[in-house]
């Protein structure tokens, strides 16, 4: 899993059928000292994030599992929002 | 997922047969403002998206869930057109 901050979100008309209905967030992955880490990537939201939130986010198939039964075709998934972090 | 901007076509005749009638986009992913960057990937159309248009792509094993692409052998899939990517930095 890794750690980003949500910085937009993303709107689609035309979609797979399996994605209606599920929101799609803007994320820039980050460095534990909160510097960008890489491009921004789009991955869909199962915990009610919101833009400027810190979250993590899985990346492969394992994004789809929050909406089992369902198999959106989706590889990167925000799966909890950070309250902090120390680096020990 | 990827922003990606369609650039092109790919025309195959030769192929795996689970690919026959699959549509191939040569895709270049772009930053959220709209500007290119990185390589060049072929990716399979499953929302009948033209060259121009700005789409999401998914990639790795997850390509396969998009619609009738159970199965086959493909690692990147165009699940969408985006309308407006809106950002809050």
């Amino acid at each position: 899993m890794q750690l980003a901050r949500v910085i937009g979100d993303v709107v689609m008309s035309v979609k797979d059928e399996k994605l209606v209905g599920i929101k799609l967030l803007l994320v820039q992955p980050l460095t534990p000292g909160r510097e960008p880490a890489g491009r921004p990537i789009v991955a869909v939201d199962s915990v009610g994030a919101g833009v400027g939130e810190e979250v993590f986010f899985v990346r492969g198939k394992e994004a789809s599992f929050p909406f089992y039964p369902a198999e959106p075709p989706v590889d990167a998934g925000i799966v909890g929002i950070v309250d902090h972090w120390d680096l020990g | 997922m990827l922003l990606a901007k369609i650039v092109g076509t790919v025309v195959a005749t030769r192929k795996d047969p689970r690919l026959v009638s699959s549509k191939l986009l040569v895709v270049r992913p772009i930053d959220p403002r709209g500007k290119v960057d990185g390589n060049y990937l072929v990716a399979i159309d499953t929302v009948d998206a033209g060259v121009g248009e700005t789409v999401l792509v998914v990639s790795g094993s997850s390509a396969r869930m998009a619609a009738g692409l159970k199965d086959c052998p493909v690692d990147a899939a165009i699940v969408g057109i985006i309308d407006a990517v809106d950002i809050n930095e």
